[in-house]
């Protein structure tokens, strides 16, 4: 069936069309047309966010936990740059989403009218791909196109810039799928010769190392389960950026835990130590390798990565496999059939030696709740349920990577790439529209929760009962922890002054509010929290100067692994200092 | 602190993309997002139906991140092929330029003369002043113009290179 119908209506009809459940957006004149087309649709759900970074990271922590795209609808000018931040934590961290934003009639576009911002021109480095439609005639394949683009190959942000005036014309709808060429083809298997060598590199790998990363969670379930299989073929050891945890289960003896500048001491030496390191959807970070030129001396590396650019780009590879995680794996898989792999025990017996060095553990005072042990507590509490933890950006963020631990993919959602404060609370509502049932958990500096913390309205709002369990330390710690080791403990402006009281905050939304100040006390809060049926903070006074450990230093190799406080010297060279 | 450069090496890399708005500034865009130089760049478009452009770019960078410049271009979507020239074999690489040189008597005399040893057309003249046309290889185009210099050179305009694989098959 054909007919003619708005813009507008053709953009609701091809995200019904697309399976969309849920649009997290914000109002404004440009977009009106939109959301009168919206007005009592059933088929989508409208979130409305209170900031528009808001709704770009609710889409995010969506998208991350239900492996389905999020999809984000905001107005032209304020609207486009308040979401801007989101659609770059989205591009950094290969999140799917499409972004919808209004845009001024095209016959005033460029005079400076109204609320115009040049949004195509602003989003073009931090989206997969983007456009601006001129017709509504192209609506329908342009819409179809982005979620191909955005879903497909290496997962990113779209955004669709529609003028008001392309909402409001009419052109003809069609039922059927539209018609359009499909050009976007991303390679997802590798070469079968390419296969056969990392079968028999693997093969003859002594010290092997599977370094996993956010790819094998963006190739969806099946990567996970893959790359179980492999580790059980060849008993390799796997460790895991940041981006990666969950797709390996973290109580496996392999598991080495996550690796680089926050990485345990045993993941580090043994990616320094290894002979084969297996890169499966990761892309050798800078956070991950430290210094480049120490960075794993020894070894032979297979890159598997669905993005060619990832390949070299800044550590050289002997072996790239260009393709999609788990095809590639599922071809590794059959081609290692019955090969014997190595005996490992001596490699493992290494890695035994390195874990005794207990590099995470910390220590306990009776004077103030230790922020690992307060991680570490409601890891403990909560584990049977199977929660989602969502995190904003700083030391709570590397605590939580390191004291809580993940058995299944989609469960963890942080900001890595970017590394947005003000991320987790939004992804936390996001992830909880996706999952109304299960645990959702914000862990939060007391910094980076005032970044969004206006979101908390959209939980009451929508009776989502999102869980915010901030590590109170008044500091932005981790600023602090980088000027005490680097510029001799002058910290400028890094202390959270004015910080409001958060559990009165919490009843002003309607939430409840839960103070922890003494150890005695954590659990029964812990416990408070999850019993509640809604919306909860947690403020959880935790020691004001911890440091987060292990740490590597900036411009230092794995081996030069700070494991305690005590080996820090409060300064550091000029070279040091300008690395990121 | 002193901040270092490493050694880099000239690349023309021929890039076929779809010819839709924006498409030029999404190159231009990515090469200075991610501090990759342009040396020059041409386009203009190559199919019957205007649907496909060609886009011609000299870049100079490590070998290492010649390699990445080809990459980050073929993830754009709108590109269909980046083919580096430089590394694919003999080529051909011509540019067109317009050298206006102006002056009287020996000087006018001298400048006809250095054209015609160039094959530099004149494609406008005044009693005073000519412009020539030359088409060439650059490093040919930067010695006629070196040679101008001194026989009254007024202004340059060139159109930046396109180049091709010899031989019959396509890049
Ligand atoms: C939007 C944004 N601005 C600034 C930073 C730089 N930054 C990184 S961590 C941090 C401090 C975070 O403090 P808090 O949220 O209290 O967490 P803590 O480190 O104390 O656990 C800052 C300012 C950032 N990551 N994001």
């Amino acid at each position: 069936m054909s007919e003619e119908r708005s813009g507008a209506n053709i953009l609701v009809e091809s995200l019904v069309r697309q399976g969309v459940e849920f649009v997290f957006g914000y109002p404004g004149g440009a977009v009106l047309p939109i959301y009168d087309a919206l007005f009592q649709d059933e088929r989508i759900r409208h979130i409305l966010v209170r900031h528009e970074a808001g709704a770009a990271h609710a889409a995010e922590g969506y998208a991350r936990a239900t492996g389905k795209p999020g999809v984000v609808l905001v107005t032209s000018g304020p609207g486009a740059t308040n979401a801007m931040t989101g659609v770059a934590d989205a591009f950094m961290d290969s999140i799917p989403l499409v972004v919808i934003t209004g845009q001024v009639p095209t016959s005033v576009i460029g005079s400076d009218a109204f609320q115009e911002a040049d949004t195509i021109g602003m989003s073009r480095h931090c989206t997969k791909h983007n456009y601006l439609v001129r017709d509504p005639a192209q609506l329908a394949a342009t819409i179809d196109e982005a979620f191909q683009i955005a879903t497909t190959g290496r997962p990113g942000p779209v955004l669709i810039d529609i003028p008001k005036d392309v909402q409001i014309a009419s052109a003809l709808w069609h039922d059927g799928a539209p018609q359009r060429h499909i050009r976007y083809n991303p390679r997802e298997r590798a070469e079968a010769g390419d296969i056969a060598r990392a079968v028999s590199m693997i093969a003859a790998a002594e010290r092997p190392v599977l370094y996993t990363g956010g790819g094998v969670i963006n190739s969806g379930p099946r990567a996970a389960e893959l790359l179980r299989e492999l580790q059980a073929k060849t008993g390799a050891p796997v460790t895991s950026t940041l981006m990666g945890l969950g797709a390996f289960p973290a109580d496996s003896a392999d598991w080495l835990g996550m690796l680089g500048m926050h990485g345990t001491y045993e993941a580090n030496m043994a990616m320094n130590q290894a002979d084969l390191i297996v890169c499966v959807g990761a892309r050798f970070d800078d956070r991950v390798t430290g210094r480049l030129d120490a960075f794993a001396p020894n070894s032979l590396k297979i890159h598997i990565d669905i993005d060619r650019s990832s390949i070299n780009k800044t550590v050289h590879v002997d072996l790239p496999l260009v393709g999609d995680c788990a095809q590639v794996l599922a071809q590794i898989l059959d081609g290692l059939g019955d090969h014997q792999t190595r005996d490992l025990s001596d490699w493992k017996a290494r890695i035994d030696g390195w874990k005794q060095r207990n590099s995470l553990s910390y220590p306990r005072s009776e004077d103030a709740i230790a922020p690992q042990y307060a991680v570490q507590r409601l890891f403990e509490m909560t584990r049977d349920r199977d929660p989602i933890i969502s995190t904003e950006v700083g030391q709570h963020q590397m605590w939580a990577a390191q004291h809580f631990h993940f058995f299944a993919p989609n469960r963890w959602l942080t900001s890595g790439g970017l590394g947005t404060m003000g991320y987790g609370l939004p992804a936390a509502i996001g992830a909880q529209c996706g999952h109304p049932d299960k645990l959702v958990i914000d862990i939060a500096g007391d910094a980076s929760i005032q970044m969004n913390i206006q979101e908390m309205g959209t939980a009451t709002q929508y009776r989502l009962p999102v869980k915010v369990f901030i590590l109170n330390n008044e500091w932005m710690g981790m600023v602090r922890q980088w000027q005490e080791l680097t510029y001799e403990s002058r910290f400028s402006n890094s202390y959270s002054d004015s910080l409001p009281d958060f559990v009165k905050l919490a009843e002003a939304y309607g939430w409840k509010g839960i103070r922890i100040e003494d150890e005695s006390q954590l659990d029964a809060g812990i416990q408070g929290m999850i019993d509640h049926d809604g919306p909860v903070i947690v403020d959880c006074l935790v020691a004001k100067d911890t440091n987060c450990f292990p740490m590597i230093p900036s411009g230092a190799a794995h081996t030069e692994m700070l494991l305690h406080g005590d080996e820090v010297v409060g300064t550091v060279s000029d070279e040091a200092k300008a690395l990121v | 602190m002193k901040i270092t450069q490493s050694a880099s090496e000239r690349h023309v890399l021929t890039v076929t993309v779809d010819n839709e708005a924006g498409i030029l500034a999404r190159i231009a865009g990515m090469f200075t997002a991610r501090g990759y130089n342009i040396d020059s760049l041409t386009v203009a478009d190559i199919t019957e139906n205007h649907s496909v452009s060609r886009i011609t770019i000299v870049t100079n960078g490590p070998p290492e991140v010649v390699d990445q410049i080809r990459h980050q271009l073929e993830r754009l979507i709108p590109v269909h092929k980046v083919v580096d020239l430089t590394e694919n074999g003999p080529y051909v690489e011509r540019e067109l330029a317009l050298i206006k040189v102006a002056g009287t008597g020996e000087k006018r005399v001298e400048a006809l003369r250095v054209a015609e040893i160039f094959r530099a057309r004149p494609v406008d003249t005044t009693t005073e002043s000519f412009v020539f046309e030359l088409t060439g290889a650059p490093q040919k185009i930067d010695s006629f113009i070196a040679l101008m210099r001194d026989l009254g050179l007024v202004e340059v305009g060139r159109t930046g290179i396109v180049g091709m694989i010899r031989g019959a098959t396509e890049a």
